[in-house]
């Protein structure tokens, strides 16, 4: 029997951070992960800290959004004082490209309400094509115009990924690799649950197993809406530094090579590519930088994120089996910091945290009604 | 815009695409040939129509018998398109290849992956300095180039390939410095032993011996059991150092080649996520199919040393035989003549076969030259070095895909080509557990690079006639 | 630039071709492969690693390793043992990451 005061299942940008962010507050914490090739929305990210245009319609998400890209320096400072990895965090703001009128428009309309939402506490720039070409040099002739914030940067995600395994396990975190959690049972005194040929009982649980969640919720009574959805992404090969800001078509890695996606799909479980999908991506790069034509593309893969029904993040502490929380989202990256430095403390039950309680499970159910205090 | 289907799609024009084709459209299918190359021939007969009779006297009697076939099957009917690159093929056995500089798309009933091997990586401290090259590299030049080293040239590794590079540099007039064996005269002893049926490779075994008398006859320095390989040389290589007969050696060479066997060239098979098993004997992924080469996606078949090392008249016998299966499953072979013809196909390649577990053994590559110390680099592409994967299995990755992530080993163009039976092998040593339990890269489309341009303006093959 | 090469030819050619490698001019024989070419010629790397610097030179010369990378006419990392050498290729080597001139022009756009 493995014992553990905090077990968190799930490896990735998501469990991996709040695992992190419990052991900086001293708890003895676990993380059970699969193997080798399961699906890890981790490892096939854009690798965006994003705020503009998120939260359209639910102000908590933006405002928890640009909380969370404020604590993003710190985070890293953290990681590489743990890890010795530097991920690369920038923040020099970003670009939204606009292909069409009606993009522009519609973004436009977005961000001004998010800005009216926050109370003006939402900075951005609406520029027109001249005014977005002497900023971003080599954008192409058929971008109508684009929105710039001053939120928006990025970081390598994938280094990002190494960075909290080794800090985490610099912390005391347990991980445990190629372990599938089967069966969760409550008992008075925590949870114990199977994982491969190990039995673990933990003090608290923490479900931060992507897709995985609506099958390990549904074991502990908690229906948790989450679906797949497709992302395909292009990687062409290594440039010289060109574009320096991230733009949701279009982001230069620190490594050189050139990241190109935001397509959506509705696929099922599978994270293939699609020629024609493919295509689409490519088409929009190049007409966002059109002499990205003659580069070539090393590798495409796809992945899939982590969508809940409304497409904000669910934050749920169970109150049928109290001790286990559940989380997930489709930021994790962006929702790292936070989630290491505001939502771990909220989980540990040290902190009262007011920016969760806009996510909680009961906005999808049915009959919806507003919570009483106490 | 045209819809046209094809009956079956060739991938590769080697001995096993070529009589697939023949085959195929003997029986009245339509067929069309995507190769690399710019003639048929695949790597064992490459640029035969080209090759005058002094080059074709120089490459031996197996080289010239290509010639027949090459010629036969550019009479068959089949539509050959060289100059071609595949970048992906889908279950639904859509072929996406680039030609010519554009990208075009061809939709076939039934596939035949035929994609030949490939060497063997032999990551030994200093095989990247300029100066290295691979057997089968010296090879091409001599036959598509009719270059040659112009000084003594240095062999190292192990396998009748290498043997016989020898003998046709000697028959081209060129000198070696020495042939450096890292397999021995034990190892023949040990297999002729231990392997069942043994004697069922003796035609095989035999030819290897000939060249290497030839290769005694003319006085070329032969050392056996060489250990600890290692080359020389700051930009460039300059010697190659090794252990054998109790002491180290150090041989001065400008171009030093490298080889330690062939594995079949399993990037289309991966990529279409097809189950492969580790074979231990052959140290390699061998895609499964069943004894007719159909893999589980319905019509997409493998034949020749892309499924398994089997040697140039094992792939001419998979080819007629899956060539005769697709057209069966086409309804174009009376059930009688099918009977009767599979179970020729099926008795001959036991027999051919049979050699394999033989040669295999006899040449098995040795451990400590597949899976090197930490300084040496595995992933070319990446400049990653063994050590570094070592490092991120300690982290807790079980797999490639994990230490590609944390350590962009795979990530390169050649997309693990070159790395990824070495990666399989040092974690699994790292972990103490079978290959077969660690597993290989996930391969991703494009399988070869290919522009922004070519991809968005891909159009659907419209040749006529088919 | 060349030195003599490690490689001779074993007849001289039926044709030769012109080619520009580094901004000299060579004569390659017709009809062989630019990797072919340039080992003819006595070029002894191609290209310098975007990872490391570290010097390569064709290798495989099947296409599966990348290490002969080239630019060829302005296109980064070409294989050229690919590519068929053509009268009056200009050939670089590909010093790591491909050049990536963002100022283009108005009338750039219209050249897809």
């Amino acid at each position: 029997m493995q014992k553990t005061d905090v077990l968190v299942i799930g490896g990735g940008l998501v469990g991996l951070s709040i695992a992190y962010g419990l052991a900086l507050l001293g708890r003895q914490v676990s993380v059970l992960d699969e193997g080798d090739d399961a699906f890890r929305a981790a490892r096939g990210n854009f690798g965006l800290l994003w705020v503009q245009g998120k939260g359209y319609g639910m102000s908590p998400y933006a405002q928890w959004s640009r909380e969370a890209v404020a604590l993003w320096p710190r985070f890293a400072a953290s990681l590489q004082a743990d890890s010795g990895i530097d991920v690369h965090l920038r923040q020099p703001g970003g670009f939204q490209l606009c292909l069409s009128e009606q993009e522009m428009a519609e973004e436009s309309r977005r961000l001004l309400w998010l800005r009216e939402a926050m109370d003006g506490g939402y900075p951005f720039e609406l520029l027109e094509a001249d005014q977005l070409r002497a900023r971003l040099p080599g954008v192409g002739p058929t971008v109508v115009g684009g929105c710039y914030s001053p939120m928006d940067g990025h970081v390598n995600p994938l280094k990002l990924l190494r960075a909290l395994y080794a800090a985490c396990q610099a912390r005391g975190v347990r991980i445990v690799n190629g372990q599938r959690v089967r069966a969760i049972g409550q008992r008075a005194s925590g949870f114990e649950l199977d994982a491969g040929e190990q039995r673990w009982h933990a003090g608290q649980l923490v479900l931060a197993a992507g897709l995985g969640n609506r099958e390990l919720g549904a074991q502990l009574g908690m229906d948790v809406p989450v679906s797949p959805n497709r992302g395909q992404i292009l990687v062409t090969e290594r440039l010289k530094p060109f574009l320096h800001y991230p733009t949701t078509y279009v982001r230069q890695t620190d490594e050189g090579t050139v990241q190109l996606g935001d397509s959506h799909e509705s696929a099922g479980f599978d994270d293939g590519t699609s020629s024609d999908v493919m295509a689409d991506i490519a088409r929009r790069a190049v007409q966002c930088f059109p002499r990205l034509a003659e580069v070539r593309l090393i590798r495409a893969w796809g992945a899939l994120r982590v969508l809940s029904a409304d497409g904000f993040p669910i934050y749920e502490a169970s109150r049928d089996c109290p001790g286990a929380v559940v989380v997930s989202c489709h930021s994790g990256v962006t929702l790292a910091a936070i989630h290491a430095l505001r939502l771990a403390p909220w989980i540990g039950g040290d902190y009262d945290e007011p920016g969760v309680a806009a996510f909680g499970l009961q906005r999808f159910s049915r009959n919806h009604e507003v919570r009483h205090a106490g | 815009m045209n819809k046209q289907t094809v009956d079956l799609i060739v991938i590769g024009a080697g001995p096993a695409g070529m009589s697939a084709a023949l085959e195929a459209t003997g029986h009245g299918l339509s067929v069309v040939v995507l190769d690399e190359q710019a003639s048929p021939g695949g790597q064992i007969y490459r640029n035969i129509l080209q090759a005058d009779a002094r080059s074709r006297g120089v490459l031996g009697d197996d080289y010239q018998a290509g010639a027949g076939l090459v010629a036969k099957f550019l009479q068959c009917g089949a539509l050959y398109l060289g100059n071609a690159a595949i970048w992906q093929v889908t279950p639904q056995r859509k072929v996406h290849y680039l030609i010519d500089g554009r990208a075009e798309v061809l939709q076939g009933r039934h596939v035949l992956i035929a994609t030949g091997a490939f060497e063997r990586p032999m990551p030994i401290p200093g095989w990247t300095l300029p100066g290295v090259m691979t057997a089968g590299a010296g090879q091409i030049l001599l036959k598509s180039a009719a270059l040659v080293p112009r000084q003594p040239v240095l062999l190292a590794g192990c396998g009748p390939l290498l043997y016989l590079l020898a003998v046709q540099y000697l028959r081209a007039g060129i000198a070696i410095e020495a042939l450096v064996d890292t397999s021995g005269r034990g190892d023949l002893l040990r297999a002729w032993r231990e392997i069942p049926g043994a004697l069922r490779g003796w035609r095989d075994l035999l030819k290897g011996l000939q060249l290497l008398a030839e290769l005694k006859r003319a006085g070329v320095r032969h050392v056996r059991d060489a250990r600890d390989l290692r080359i020389e040389g700051q930009a460039q290589a300059s010697a190659l150092s090794f252990d054998s007969g109790g002491r180290r050696w150090t041989i001065p060479a400008p171009l030093i080649l490298l080889h330690q066997g062939v594995v079949p060239n399993t990037q289309i098979s991966w990529s279409l996520r097809l189950e492969h098993d580790w074979s231990e004997q052959q140290l390699c992924w061998i895609a499964r199919r069943d004894s007719l080469g159909e893999t589980s996606l319905p019509g997409i078949f493998i034949a020749g040393d892309g499924g398994a090392i089997g040697g140039a008249q094992a792939a001419l016998l998979e080819g007629r035989q899956a060539g005769l299966a697709i057209a069966a499953s086409a309804g174009k072979v009376d059930s009688r003549q099918l009977r009767q013809r599979l179970a020729h196909y099926r008795k001959a390649l036991r027999r051919q076969r049979a050699a394999r577990p033989l040669i295999d053994a006899v040449y098995r590559p040795q451990q400590q030259n597949r899976i090197p110390a930490d300084e040496v680099i595995v992933c070319r592409c990446e400049d990653v070095s063994a050590g570094a994967i070592r490092q991120h299995v300690a982290l807790g990755c079980l797999g490639p895909n994990q230490t590609k992530a944390f350590g962009r080993c795979g990530m390169g163009p050649c997309q693990g080509r070159l790395c990824g039976l070495s990666v399989t092998e040092i974690i699994a040593e790292q972990r103490q557990v079978p290959a077969a339990a660690v597993g290989y890269y996930r391969i991703r489309s494009p399988l070869k690079p290919i522009t922004l341009a070519q991809l968005s303006t891909e159009t659907p093959f419209t040749q006529e006639p088919l | 630039m060349p030195a003599e090469s490690v490689f001779r030819a074993l007849g001289p050619a039926d044709q030769t071709v012109q080619i520009e490698f580094e901004g000299a001019s060579l004569s390659v024989p017709a009809g062989v492969s630019l990797a072919a070419a340039l080992l003819l010629s006595g070029v002894t790397h191609t290209r310098e690693s975007a990872v490391s610097g570290r010097p390569g030179a064709p290798f495989c010369m099947m296409g599966v390793c990348f290490e002969c990378l080239v630019e060829v006419d302005g296109q980064a990392n070409c294989q050229a043992c690919l590519l068929p050498v053509r009268a009056g290729m200009r050939v670089l080597r590909q010093r790591g990451a491909r050049e990536f001139l963002a100022d283009g022009h108005a009338e750039e756009g219209a050249d897809e």
